[in-house]
């Protein structure tokens, strides 16, 4: 069993802590993005990660894409990827290994496509510099290899001519998907990539982004804001709040059975066509992250907070198959919305 | 009945490249619509990037002058032409921009905007009289001046930093705001806080809101017209319930068919229909059409047969 767990995760995080750590003029100042975080992500899979912005999850995802900057450090736990290659613990890998996974297994697609593409080179001088190098190839042969991707991502051969201004915002985020996925990489980390688009492209790029990782068989970590994107994307949904996981199951569990007020409040939220009834909004802002609340973090935004949530932590448990949770009265909490009504609504 | 905004036939083209190989681009062609003072609304402007939505917002505010048509605020021409005109107007007539990190300078504390505001448009000289009005302002969206002096930017929320330039715009307590994408620059939480303040502004506080957004739910949410715009033309227009229910010109339909939706979460529907891709897209550059008003109360633009 335990063996057949280990060909089954592609990452396996343990008890990660990373720290913004500082010091100006004598004064200490730690800033705790990531807090004793512990998950796996599956072979094949996409995990998509939620939670709002300073609560920790791109710092999160810069532990897993092994682009870590002092003075941000890992300070504790492990970060392991089971690649084809053999098994890397990014958190302590010396920069020749992480050279050697880079592109070629683990793979990155960014937020802001404009500033992701140099403006001043065109499409195809940013190809090669990307991915020459991990896919060993040059000339005519490393051009034959691009376009007959870039074909699967519908886009033409003549992109490579062109400078990033001349494409449109969807054209330029299929580029970015492009160059993330030209080395066919078994682990992509996607972050935000569709924030900035309007609905109709937003969709095309979504269901991109799936077929090439269902053609390629590899596993992507999803992180968006936007619950709507994870219910159509998602394998399984994990919610990050002020540097902790809070609650993590498959995505149906997270909308109709939510086992954390605060997963419950986030999809509660979403408005949708044909249901005008007043959507709660959550008050209070996301705590400070150098100091974060005693006890469970989200016990000051809380409609069931009790006094035991003050002072003490939560621990993650599981309360159904895959399904985690830290909450003190995860019995309590009810969903929000049921699948029932809001297809009574859409009828 | 008296009319609070009156856009009449607008249209503006932008011209593109050198004196030799000149370009125009109609970014709005023909836009007529009109808010009644009477009865204040939420009024949304639907689009994707490139609609002509936002040239449309700058044409209300005065930003830009519209190349042919009128557009009337209490029936004189917007952007006022002498000072004491134009001051009055933007006492009037106030924005929210898309994205409040970029709309606050972050070396300057929020609560200086507040006031410059206050002093401006209100003509108050006494301290303390522009701080009560700086307060009531901040009350309304749910802040307080004892929260936010003294405050940068950076150590705000950015829910709380567009509450705040929400409070901004209330100071002259205009009867006219224009919020051009107020929410997708935050957070999917917080974002209900915004739109549930601009329904409580409408509501509570009698102030009409145009609406701009590519949110098709929050959008049927609040709104109680709208428009649909597509390349600078208006496609569908009418009551909000009605059109979003039920849209008719195929460019609606696309865009409402590609709202994702939560009720069958995990089954991962993506695709998207590419015949009602390739009419919509067909329609964006067919000739002219025309709007056509149907028994339900909205205009569909229809086109010729080809």
């Amino acid at each position: 069993m335990a063996q057949d767990n280990k060909r089954r995760d592609i990452l396996t995080v343990e008890g990660l802590k990373a720290y913004y750590q500082m010091s100006y003029f004598g004064v200490d100042r730690e800033v705790r993005a990531v807090d004793d975080i512990t998950m796996t992500v599956r072979r094949n899979e996409i995990y998509g990660i939620a939670g709002e912005s300073s609560s920790g999850k791109t710092s999160f995802i810069k532990v897993l894409a092994a682009a870590l900057r002092p003075p941000f450090r890992v300070v504790a736990g492990s970060v392991k990827y089971d690649f084809s290659s053999g098994p890397v613990d990014v958190a302590d890998a010396t920069d020749a290994q992480i050279e050697a996974i880079r592109w070629r297994h683990l793979s990155y697609i960014m937020q802001g496509s404009m500033s992701v593409l140099n403006p001043v080179r065109r499409i195809g001088r940013t190809f090669e510099d990307f991915a020459a190098r991990p896919l060993g190839l040059r000339g005519k042969a490393f051009e034959e290899r691009v376009v007959s991707h870039l074909e699967k991502l519908k886009l033409p051969a003549d992109v490579l001519r062109a400078y990033p201004h001349e494409l449109s915002g969807g054209m330029r985020q299929r580029v970015t998907i492009g160059l993330a996925t030209v080395c066919r990489p078994e682990f992509i980390i996607a972050d935000e990539p569709t924030t900035a688009l309007d609905v109709v492209v937003q969709k095309e790029v979504l269901s991109l982004i799936r077929d090439v990782q269902q053609e390629m068989g590899s596993s992507v970590v999803f992180v968006t804001h936007d619950m709507s994107v994870h219910a159509n994307m998602a394998d399984r949904v994990g919610i990050i709040y002020a540097g902790r996981l809070v609650e993590e199951g498959p995505t149906r569990q997270m909308f109709f059975a939510p086992k954390h007020p605060y997963t419950a409040h986030l999809v509660a939220s979403l408005p949708r066509i044909g249901d005008t009834t007043q959507r709660p909004a959550l008050e209070g802002r996301p705590p400070s992250l150098a100091a974060p609340p005693s006890g469970c973090r989200f016990h000051p935004r809380c409609p069931l907070a009790i006094d035991k949530c003050k002072t003490d932590v939560p621990p993650l448990q599981t309360v159904a198959p895959d399904h985690r949770t830290a909450c003190w009265r995860w019995q309590d909490v009810q969903p929000l919305v049921s699948p029932h009504a809001a297809h009574g609504v859409m009828a | 009945m008296t009319t609070l905004l009156n856009v009449d036939n607008v249209s503006k083209t932008f011209a593109m490249g050198g004196l030799l190989s000149r370009k125009t681009t109609a970014a709005v062609q023909n836009a007529s619509f009109s808010l009644a003072a009477e009865t204040p609304e939420i009024f949304t402007i639907i689009g994707e990037s490139g609609s002509g939505k936002t040239t449309l917002a700058r044409m209300i505010l005065g930003l830009e002058t519209p190349t042919t048509g009128s557009i009337t605020f209490r029936g004189k021409p917007v952007g006022g032409a002498t000072k004491v005109e134009r001051m009055a107007f933007m006492a009037a007539v106030q924005p929210v921009f898309q994205n409040p990190f970029e709309a606050f300078n972050p070396l300057k504390q929020i609560d200086r905007y507040l006031e410059s505001t206050a002093r401006t448009f209100l003509g108050l000289k006494d301290r303390t009289a522009v701080e009560r009005a700086m307060d009531e302002a901040l009350q309304t969206v749910g802040l307080s001046l004892a929260e936010v002096k003294g405050r940068y930017p950076h150590e705000m929320s950015g829910g709380q930093l567009q509450r705040a330039a929400i409070a901004r715009a209330l100071i002259p307590n205009p009867p006219l705001l224009i919020a051009d994408e107020p929410v997708s620059m935050v957070d999917a939480s917080l974002r209900m806080s915004i739109v549930n303040l601009l329904k409580a502004l409408r509501d509570d506080f009698g102030v009409s809101v145009i609406y701009i957004t590519h949110d098709l739910a929050t959008a049927y949410y609040i709104s109680n017209r709208l428009i649909i715009m597509q390349r600078g033309r208006i496609v569908e227009m009418g009551d909000a319930r009605t059109v979003l229910e039920n849209p008719e010109h195929p460019y609606s339909r696309l865009l409402k068919a590609s709202v994702l939706s939560t009720e069958d979460a995990g089954d991962g529907k993506l695709a998207t229909n590419p015949d009602m891709v390739a009419l919509a897209t067909r329609l964006a550059t067919a000739p002219g059409g025309q709007l056509v008003s149907r028994p339900d109360g909205r205009l569909v633009r229809v086109y010729e047969p080809v």
